[in-house]
């Protein structure tokens, strides 16, 4: 690349464009000008790099280092990604910004699973890639993945800006080395949803709940469990009779309370 | 009340206290330290106490209600009283400025206390969190729940029996760390690899889940001649843009009138007080940073406050100014940044909040420069600050506060003050009465925006406040509009101050007491985690209770020393958990969208609300 100012800007945008342009197919010199030849991966991957739409989802202390990494100082936009969607159908990208606590994780599992494929997730901090300073308390979770995949950990407490755009380059380094031939997410089979996990007594996994059994009731139980086909499910919530009574207690109370006198 | 409690009421010594004149036989005995004098109050005298203070002397305001557990403490006595369990009230009086009257309520497990819901609305939530913390139960509360952890949750974390998953000692350092090393993680020996633990004898294939109700239920007020309709229950959040964090509201509305709101908190509850009981003094010095991580600075001064009367410990002239200058500054952000995100939930999205933020990056740049962090500067020590500022720093301060902020703020002001939206979307919405904000123990902007001339940097003066000059501005209306002027007036007033000092600050030292105040990374590692011990701080036996004015209201810091390196009750009284008493009355005969807006000119920080 020139460094003269004339120069400059024309090596630059040809340097630029060069990274997105076929390896090996050489454009004869009187079509250049007219003419670029690229792979579907690699103007399919430049496209959706460019253009990541954020969910607007912060946690704790993290959120407000990425609000300022949003604002005019450090400026997302310069990324393609300043357009912050509050909804997770609408976004491809998941900062999990600060403390995950066990109450909360419940509720990202649910926002991971209702984010359309393809999706990425940073863990932003120190807390949410391994719990941080909090990482003993009794209701904090050490790290989101033990929950859910991470492409990106940005480490720091919190990171500065300037820490999160190189985490946001290395998940546009990530995209741009998938192939669409391979990707899950145009595959045949569907892709798996990430169990909720269940605020029980503590927190746990549907999926570790043999394992849980076998901790709490001792081996045999867990061994009984087995024998009778009793694979990892977990059954659903079903009303006791009690539960059921009092719902209905409280139906009456209401509906009594909302006659006019 | 149970029968140990009378016993003691009849062994402890007869105290001559002139509120045994007023409510007899309600104080059971006294304990004075250097620090704080703590009065023992018969449980079942706890009530006509409270109000006989309330309507008589004056002292209308609970600022903290909170809890110690003793289990551990020794076998002492305090105060002649051996029950385990301590519930501490602090009262202020917002008419006569002055210091606290502590009560304690000493009662065994198992055993009640009275809600003082019925005098001090303000008690609701902090009750709630006693409830939910340490186990016991308040009669009469309107509504005792859980409201940090989940229903359902084994046990009451708090208690000092109670262990976490990720236990290993009692305090810090922990040997498996230092001085031998040798450390596994914690997730490795749980065989699910995960920070949980689970009650012996508990199945989770037949385990029900309890079904919780937060009630919202308020029957729907018909008049005669009315279309009947329906009223539903709405659920904001804990994934809202609007909720400034992961907050969640339950509110019922009629039409699009809320009728009854619930505030639902606990996402963002990571265990200040558990980490903090374990931890060294110093150690907590960081942790302070995360509870309102706007203002990381005036965090760690009430906290480097609270110990430093707790131990006795001089602070230098120039550490003075510098922690008022760094205060003030923080002040000032944290106005612009509410300003802005009020505007934010008035659906003036982002551009007011960028023109807000513009001078916050450059203040802190000046908060990275001296304490090499933007967000969590962890700046001050016990004695002092960590390190002197930095050659030209006061010059660049200097400039920002005498030309950049009284700009902005204008700007500000000027740009925002009259336009029609503000104002029509401001004027008298979510008001409350003065004397209600008292009562529901609401502090800050909020009660000066409605025409209480009460700050703790005039009503308690700490620092140095009582040398410099300015005013605390009060607006009469109560309303968003108020809460949102309110905040510039007092940006205003803080760059007054921080003018003042920047003229006036000193030379010389920034540490005062040797060694554990400029205990800093440089010296090494064994001084930091107190390994030979000369360096840990260990404050003489006592309590105190410190509190600041924070920019969202008052801070106060409750802590309990037995003498040893950690501390034995370390509680935050934080303003925005209790200002949230005030969401509910606040927003009820609203819109759902004004109660957005209720929420932003509250000013809430969640790391702070749930701690």
């Amino acid at each position: 690349m020139t460094t003269t100012p004339e120069g400059g800007f024309q090596a630059l945008k040809e340097e630029q464009i060069q990274q997105y342009l076929h390896d090996s197919i050489v454009v004869p010199e009187e079509l250049q000008a007219n003419v670029l030849v690229t792979t579907v991966d690699k103007i399919y991957n430049w496209s959706r790099k460019a253009s990541m739409w954020p969910l607007l989802f912060g946690l704790a202390c993290c959120a407000i280092e990425m609000i300022a990494t949003a604002s005019a100082r450090f400026d997302l936009a310069r990324f393609g990604m300043e357009v912050m969607r509050p909804s997770p159908r609408q976004s491809d990208l998941m900062f999990v910004s600060g403390t995950v606590t066990k109450k909360m994780v419940p509720a990202i599992v649910r926002i991971y699973n209702q984010m359309a494929e393809p999706r990425y997730v940073v863990s932003m901090g120190a807390c949410a890639t391994g719990g941080g300073p909090f990482k003993e308390g009794y209701t904090v979770v050490s790290g989101i993945d033990k929950y859910i995949p991470v492409d990106i950990y940005v480490p720091g407490c919190p990171p500065t800006p300037e820490a999160l755009i190189y985490g946001l380059m290395k998940v546009h380094e990530k995209v741009e080395r998938q192939s669409i031939q391979q990707v899950p997410w145009y595959r045949k089979e569907r892709s798996e949803f990430v169990p909720i996990p269940v605020l029980g007594p503590d927190i746990f996994d549907p999926r570790q709940v043999q394992l849980i059994r076998e901790h709490t009731l001792g081996e045999g139980a867990a061994q009984a469990a087995t024998d009778d086909g009793g694979g990892i499910t977990l059954k659903p919530n079903l009303l006791t009779a009690e539960q059921k009574q009092q719902l209905r207690e409280i139906k009456a109370r209401y509906m009594a309370a909302k006659q006019p006198a | 009340m149970s029968d140990e409690a009378t016993m003691v009421a009849e062994e402890a010594p007869a105290v001559e206290h002139s509120l045994n004149d007023a409510v007899p036989g309600a104080i059971i005995g006294e304990w004075a330290e250097e620090t704080e004098k703590a009065l023992f109050v018969a449980p079942d005298k706890l009530l006509p106490l409270l109000r006989h203070l309330k309507e008589n002397e004056a002292y209308d305001y609970l600022s903290s209600l909170t809890c110690t557990d003793y289990l551990s403490y020794g076998g002492k006595k305090r105060g002649g009283i051996s029950e385990r369990f301590d519930v501490v009230y602090h009262l202020f009086s917002t008419a006569n400025k002055g210091g606290s009257l502590n009560l304690h309520v000493r009662v065994p497990e198992g055993d009640t206390v009275d809600s003082a819901t019925s005098i001090y609305p303000g008690a609701n939530l902090q009750e709630s969190e006693v409830y939910d913390l340490y186990g016991i139960h308040f009669a009469g509360h309107p509504n005792l729940r859980r409201v940090l952890t989940w229903d359902g949750f084994h046990g009451h974390p708090m208690r000092k029996d109670w262990k976490e998953a990720y236990f290993e000692e009692d305090a810090k350092p922990f040997r498996s760390r230092h001085p031998k090393g040798g450390y596994q993680w914690q997730e490795d020996k749980l065989p699910w690899g995960k920070n949980a633990t689970y009650p012996p004898e508990w199945d989770p294939e037949t385990w029900e889940k309890p079904i919780s109700y937060v009630p919202v239920s308020q029957a729907p007020h018909h008049k005669p001649g009315d279309i009947d309709t329906d009223s539903l229950v709405i659920n904001f959040g804990p994934h809202h843009p609007s909720t400034h964090g992961v907050f969640r509201m339950l509110t019922r509305v009629e039409g699009e009138t809320i009728i009854a709101l619930e505030p639902e908190m606990g996402y963002l509850h990571r265990n200040h007080e558990k980490i903090g009981e374990r931890n060294t003094w110093l150690m907590n010095m960081p942790f302070t940073d995360r509870l309102d991580y706007i203002n990381s600075m005036s965090n760690n001064w009430a906290y480097a406050l609270a110990v430093e009367k707790l131990a006795g410990i001089e602070v230098p002239e120039r550490a003075e100014y510098i922690r008022v200058i760094m205060a003030e500054f923080s002040r000032t952000l944290n106005h612009m940044w509410g300003i802005g995100f009020i505007l934010n939930d008035l659906g003036a999205l982002q551009t007011p909040a960028q023109y807000a933020i513009e001078e916050r990056e450059m203040i802190l740049d000046l908060f990275e420069e001296v304490s090499g962090a933007r967000l969590m500067c962890n700046y001050m020590r016990f004695g002092g600050v960590v390190r002197d500022l930095t050659p030209g720093w006061v010059e660049r301060a200097r400039y920002l506060a005498n030309e950049r902020l009284p700009r902005a703020l204008d700007m500000l002001d000027r740009l925002l003050s009259d336009n029609e939206i503000v104002r029509g979307r401001g004027y008298g919405v979510g008001y409350l009465p003065p004397e209600d904000l008292i009562a529901l123990s609401i502090s800050g902007p909020m009660l000066r925006a409605a025409g209480i001339k009460y700050d703790v940097r005039k009503a308690e003066p700490y620092g140095i406040y009582d040398r410099f000059e300015f005013d605390i501005p009060t607006l009469s209306d109560g309303d968003i509009y108020a809460r949102y002027y309110i905040r510039l007036l007092e940006a205003r007033e803080a760059v007054r101050i921080l003018q003042q000092a920047l003229r006036d600050i000193p030379g010389g030292e920034v540490q005062g007491a040797p060694a554990y105040a400029s205990a800093t990374l440089d010296q090494g590692f064994g001084t930091i985690m107190g390994g030979k011990g000369g360096y840990t701080l260990r404050p003489p036996e006592g309590e105190v209770y410190h509190r600041v004015e924070a920019p969202k209201g008052e801070l106060g810091f409750y802590l309990v020393s037995d003498g040893k390196a950690n501390p034995f009750r370390y509680h935050v009284r934080s303003p925005s958990f209790i200002n949230l008493n005030g969401l509910g009355p606040m927003s009820v005969g609203y819109k759902v969208a004004d109660a957005v807006v209720i929420l932003g000119a509250i000013d809430i920080v969640l790391g702070e609300v749930d701690r």
